[in-house]
């Protein structure tokens, strides 16, 4: 009834393949963005602290969503296991982190964007084995590429400034005349900033899969053999997937620690971050950008949600932790035999049913 | 650059001729902790080989039957008893998992399957440390009836430390190799096994029950699991932390081979004495820590020239 495409009829192949075909998808999209930028900077989210809602919720889903984003290029699109998602987080925010301090006059947000660039040359160097290798195998050098990142973030004082604590501490910085990182940036700047990083990113992502590049991508993934036959590189095709997503990566990282924690250590980079961020990809839905926002959203507002019911019900809060990591372990699990497309999959078929409404048969 | 290129190509070395006894007690260490690190393998590979299964919570499977055991005696349950109850959770888990993930995952791609494991090991760190709780806990060693002290060698003048712990180790390692070897051999489920490993389809056809093999297939990694687990709990303490310890046996297999119970074995050792040997004498080079990534590293540059692993049965597919 409100959502069919019915009456819309495409004239050409570009109509046809364009982004958001369906008039109603346009206005949703329309929609949410009016919402994320006209509704939330102002009154935060419903029936929450503003404060809480911008520092807890939003800017953490935002950043993540970033991350997952770059992950499901080389798990979902690409078929490229990665355990080192978080590791290549800490290449973009310690990259920054340096590029401040050598560079303290320019702008903050090109400093951010550049230091995806490390991140990405680092991610290139251990995608290098998966031209040998895959599967398992690849998680293995993954796995290398994780902590030997974090052995380096803590052994190499450079990184970090010789700082004696061992962590990276985020400068004042101006970009456009407002204050954006640092303890005296408002959360509404930081909001709005890595709002607007997430959504050029995004379409950029978006355009990225739908190209020739992204068409490479899932090549690869769905039959390596075929896609080397009708002339696809491997060599090029792999290592722009590991490329892109560390980049993805790596800016996200740079946000990580400079517009939300405001300091960061190595922790912040561990390998259990990794397995979050691919649990972010698996429940949101394999090769899916939708899915990619789904995800970070629900994987990371799960658990803030069961520590409040906790409350509610005065249960334990480390109770309600451990609750919370077996109902996600669960929820995977779950997800992979009922749905191994995830949430974007569900979500596609509310719509499918909605097309038909109300009259199924 | 001189005194540089000594440093590493020579003067470890001279350290491990002036103090033989020293470098000695590096190998002794390396060595046990090369066997725990080829316990874990071992169950991964049990897995592997029966189900093609990459069994990601292998390393949890370790902590959690260890804490599970601890826990039980905490309760006032009597050693071996709890020992016994062990192995019960041990069961009741591999047959859980079977009927309720793998059953319902079977035909899907390997990624998959080891995805789920991933999930499998958030509800097992999950259920741990909301059953018996987060922190660290102290093996029942002596309660187990394993030896505490430890023993003094004094090879020409020099010192060399041997635990007892580690002896036993060394030793129940090494019966349970031997135990399961012939259990692979000599039983007929054991035979049942390896048909299955072999080929999924022909062991079908003669009346093999898939589900039944890896419900044994889990159990015994469960066994396996909580040897390592009982035996990784005496040297150090039983903690979560273990779990990111146990990844190392990843790189094991690596070098040694998915699908090989000696590869398991031998690339352990490897990996064990190695990182050992790397930390001590060229660790100060690096600036220390070097443990966390050496072994990781070693699979890796394995992983260019020898992908399929020291004792691997196939190339595996190259792309």
């Amino acid at each position: 009834m409100f959502y069919r495409e019915s009456g819309q009829f495409k004239s050409s192949y570009k109509e046809d393949m364009q982004a958001f075909p369906i008039r109603e998808d346009k206005i949703g999209i329309a929609v949410w963005l009016l919402l994320a930028y006209l509704y939330v900077p102002f009154f935060g989210l419903p029936g929450l602290e503003y404060g809480f809602a911008l520092n807890a919720i939003m800017i953490p889903v935002l950043i993540f969503t970033i991350t997952t984003i770059g992950l499901n290029i080389l798990v979902g699109y690409t078929g490229q296991i990665s355990l080192g998602t978080a590791a290549f987080m800490g290449v973009g925010a310690y990259s920054c982190y340096k590029l401040t301090s050598y560079f303290p006059d320019v702008n903050i947000i090109i400093l951010i964007f550049s230091s995806g660039f490390f991140a990405a040359a680092v991610g290139a160097l251990f995608g290098l084995p998966s031209l040998r290798i895959k599967g398992f195998y690849l998680v293995v050098a993954t796995l290398a590429a994780q902590f030997f990142l974090e052995w380096c973030f803590i052994r190499i004082g450079w990184l970090y400034n010789f700082n004696p604590s061992g962590a990276i501490e985020v400068p004042q910085r101006e970009a456009f005349g407002f204050i954006v990182t640092g303890a005296a940036a408002e959360p509404v700047t930081r909001y709005l900033v890595v709002l607007t990083i997430l959504i050029f990113l995004t379409i950029i992502a978006g355009n990225l899969v739908r190209g020739r590049i992204g068409r490479s991508w899932m090549m690869i993934r769905d039959m390596d053999i075929a896609a080397e036959l009708i002339g696809v590189r491997p060599l090029t095709t792999k290592l722009s997937a590991f490329a892109v997503s560390s980049y993805y990566c790596g800016v996200s990282g740079a946000l990580m620690v400079f517009m939300w924690l405001g300091a960061a250590e190595v922790e912040s980079f561990d390998v259990n971050h990794s397995f979050l961020y691919l649990f972010m990809v698996i429940l949101g839905g394999l090769g899916s950008i939708t899915g990619s926002y789904m995800g970070a959203a629900f994987i990371w507002t799960f658990p803030l949600v069961l520590k409040e019911i906790g409350k509610v019900f005065e249960i334990n809060p480390t109770v309600m932790e451990n609750v919370s990591l077996v109902a996600i372990g669960v929820m995977i699990v779950f997800i992979l035999i009922k749905e191994p497309h995830g949430l974007a999959r569900l979500w596609q078929l509310g719509k499918q049913k909605l097309r038909i409404w109300p009259f199924p048969h | 650059m001189g005194s540089f290129i000594y440093s590493v190509l020579g003067d470890p070395f001279v350290q491990m001729l002036q103090m033989p006894d020293f470098l000695m007690q590096v190998v002794w260490e390396g060595f046990v902790s090369g066997i725990l690190y080829a316990l874990i393998a071992l169950g991964f590979v049990l897995i592997f080989k029966a189900s093609g299964i990459f069994n990601f919570a292998q390393g949890i499977m370790v902590v959690f039957s260890g804490l599970t055991l601890v826990g039980l005696h905490e309760l006032g349950v009597p050693a071996f008893l709890a020992l016994f109850i062990t192995l019960g959770v041990m069961y009741v888990l591999a047959f859980s998992v079977e009927r309720l993930v793998l059953r319902n995952l079977v035909n899907q791609p390997d990624i998959i399957l080891f995805m789920a494991t991933i999930g499998l090991t958030n509800i097992l760190i999950g259920l741990g440390q909301w059953i018996f709780g987060g922190e660290t806990k102290s093996m029942i060693t002596e309660q187990l009836w394993l030896p505490t002290g430890s023993s003094v060698w004094e090879p020409g003048g020099g010192l060399v430390i041997f635990q007892h712990i580690d002896i036993a180790a060394a030793v129940i390692a090494a019966l349970l190799i031997i135990c399961l070897a012939l259990f692979f051999s000599k039983t007929k489920v054991g035979r049942a096994l390896r048909a299955v490993a072999d080929d999924h389809q022909a062991s079908l056809s003669v009346g093999i029950s898939l589900n039944h093999i890896w419900v044994i297939t889990w159990f015994a990694a469960g066994i396996v699991a909580l040897v390592a687990g009982i035996m990784w709990g005496a040297r150090s303490d039983v903690s979560f932390s273990l779990q990111i310890i146990a990844l190392k046996a990843l790189p094991v297999l690596v070098l040694g081979g998915f699908t090989s119970v000696p590869g398991a074995i031998v690339g352990g050792l490897i990996i064990g004495i190695g990182e050992k040997l790397f930390e001590i004498y060229w660790g100060p080079l690096f600036g220390s820590g070097i443990e966390g990534w050496f072994a990781y590293v070693i699979a890796l540059i394995f992983l260019l020239f020898r992908p399929q692993g020291l004792f691997g049965e196939k190339i595996i597919e190259r792309v």
